[in-house]
């Protein structure tokens, strides 16, 4: 088994299934058209793109108009923030509510927004990473344009109580975007029982393509011009589209969002027996809340260690996981999210996420539950920060 | 972010990790804040450093630039101990990348803050011999 990559970084990135491949490849080849010309291979590309956009309104209960076809998540993100936060203060609107366990595409393009002079508010969350809807309702202010909140979250795995939140937003008439970028093929998405206006998603993180995401805005919400130019995606975004990459979010789009339940049975099993091993580790803990959690997200941080010495070690047995070391992210700070939901820095800075898609096998599981105690092992026997027998 | 080779074979075979019994200077340097933390254990013969032995948390470049340190010191005299700089650290191991460069000051300091607690306890000030200890700020800039 050492000889074969046991990828459980799904949270990063997923392989494209064969399916989703096979889905791709005619529109590289033969279709090879441009959706905006007039001709039999045009009209061709044109309808994929418009199937596509059919199956993606589909999986979230949408119409196929609330769906834009965007470069993935980070766009999706920085347009629908940015694109409202601009909207609102045309009607006197400058302050936005968000929370401290955002994704950097979220964080960031709130931070650029706050240096151009909007009130931004982070949210709070508790120790499990679960933001309190009570404190979305006391933020808001007549001034308020916007609250964005993310789905899930793609550290810890958190599902937030997105229901709850849009009915407030709906309530108090602000609107409400969530980044669904690790939830969507995980979790049932349905935008109009859950009250969503704007919702990011992006095709590599459920075995889509790379490069290719969408962002639903709901019918009446006037979005900004994100690329000036041709008549594609409505006007809003101009570009020949990437008709590939869409029809692969398409299909990869359907055939996760048509399995949740029973892939959901299997990742939870090989999640909770991860979760339930490494916690017999002596000062071991789990990050995130036990019940309101992706399926295949185990986050865990072992006491005396660092974590990207940890991933380096599982490396060399072939097995791919992240770390919310600071090391990882190339800062010299641990992850925002392990620091908001109150560890200490020492602590964070040994994290250890494992995230898994239906291609882990229970054998792949074994292997690392395996491997991975006497590696924690070792490294704690090399540091100075850990006392035997504590 | 890649390592190189050297690198990965000093983190993944350590050279000289443990501690010393009846150790002749101890020196610990850095802070679980920044992520990293190294205690160099010596001991000194005739103004030889006979053995040397390290324990780190932290990262593959802290535990890599640890082991290589303690290799540059084994068997040289105090004098030459002091002269090594994080920059022959860093080229003992074919480069670090940028963002891991204060692993390798780290090492530096570990090793100078293991002499300097030598020098105390024979009652001698090792500031003037071993120069100022950095603390884990000036090598790991925290920002907060």
């Amino acid at each position: 088994m050492t000889n074969k990559i046991i990828y459980m970084d799904n949270a990063a990135t997923t392989a494209v299934s064969d399916e989703v491949i096979e889905s791709m490849l005619p529109f590289f080849k033969d279709q090879y058209g441009n959706p905006s010309s007039m001709y039999s291979i045009g009209r061709e590309a044109k309808k994929a793109i418009e199937d596509s956009r059919e199956i993606v309104a589909n999986c979230i209960n949408a119409s196929a108009k609330e769906i834009y076809f965007t470069s993935g998540g980070s766009e999706s993100d920085n347009w629908a923030i940015k694109g409202i936060a601009y909207a609102g203060l045309k009607k006197g609107k400058n302050h936005i509510i968000s929370s401290k366990i955002e994704h950097h595409a979220v964080l960031h393009a709130l931070e650029r927004l706050s240096r151009s002079g909007f009130e931004v508010t982070f949210l709070d969350v508790n120790e499990k990473g679960l933001i309190d809807p009570k404190d979305v309702e006391n933020a808001i202010k007549p001034e308020t344009s916007l609250v964005t909140i993310m789905y899930a979250n793609n550290e810890i795995g958190t599902i937030q109580p997105i229901k709850e939140i849009g009915k407030i937003c709906k309530d108090k008439k602000v609107l409400f975007h969530t980044d669904a970028v690790q939830a969507v093929g995980n979790v049932h998405i349905d935008v109009q029982d859950q009250n969503i206006d704007l919702l990011s998603l992006s095709a590599h993180k459920f075995h889509g393509p790379k490069g290719v995401g969408a962002l639903y805005v709901k019918k009446g919400i006037t979005m900004q011009n994100l690329i000036d130019g041709g008549a594609q995606e409505k006007g809003l975004r101009a570009g020949t589209e990437n008709i590939p990459g869409i029809v692969g979010l398409s299909t990869a789009m359907q055939i996760a969002c048509s399995s949740i339940d029973e892939r959901n049975e299997n990742l939870s099993k090989l999640r909770d027996k991860i979760i339930s091993n490494l916690l017999k580790i002596e000062s071991s803990r789990l990050n995130g809340d036990l019940e309101k959690r992706l399926p295949g997200n185990v986050n865990m941080c072992f006491e005396g260690i660092e974590g990207e010495s940890l991933l380096l070690m599982l490396d060399a047995k072939g097995i791919c996981v992240s770390s919310g070391s600071a090391c990882t992210s190339g800062s010299l700070d641990p992850s925002h999210v392990l620091l908001a939901i109150g560890l200490p820095h020492e602590i964070a800075h040994g994290s250890l996420r494992i995230t898994l898609s239906d291609q882990n096998t229970m054998a792949e599981v074994d292997y690392l539950l395996e491997v991975l105690p006497p590696i924690i092992e070792k490294l704690r026997s090399m540091s100075p920060v850990w006392n035997k027998g504590r | 972010m890649f390592y190189s080779e050297k690198v990965m074979d000093h983190f993944s075979n350590p050279r000289n990790v443990g501690e010393i019994e009846n150790a002749d200077g101890i020196g610990e340097v850095g802070n679980p804040k920044c992520g990293d933390i190294m205690k160099m254990y010596i001991k000194v013969d005739n103004g030889i450093i006979q053995d040397v032995k390290f324990k780190t948390f932290g990262c593959g470049a802290a535990i890599a630039t640890s082991s290589m340190a303690t290799e540059l010191v084994k068997g040289k005299s105090i004098d030459d101990a002091l002269k090594i700089t994080n920059k022959a650290v860093v080229e003992a191991l074919d480069g670090l990348p940028p963002v891991k460069l204060h692993c390798s000051i780290l090492a530096e300091q570990a090793i100078k803050a293991a002499l300097s607690d030598y020098y105390k306890r024979k009652g001698v000030d090792p500031e003037p011999i071993v120069g100022k200890i950095k603390d884990c700020h000036e090598s790991c800039p925290v920002s907060e």
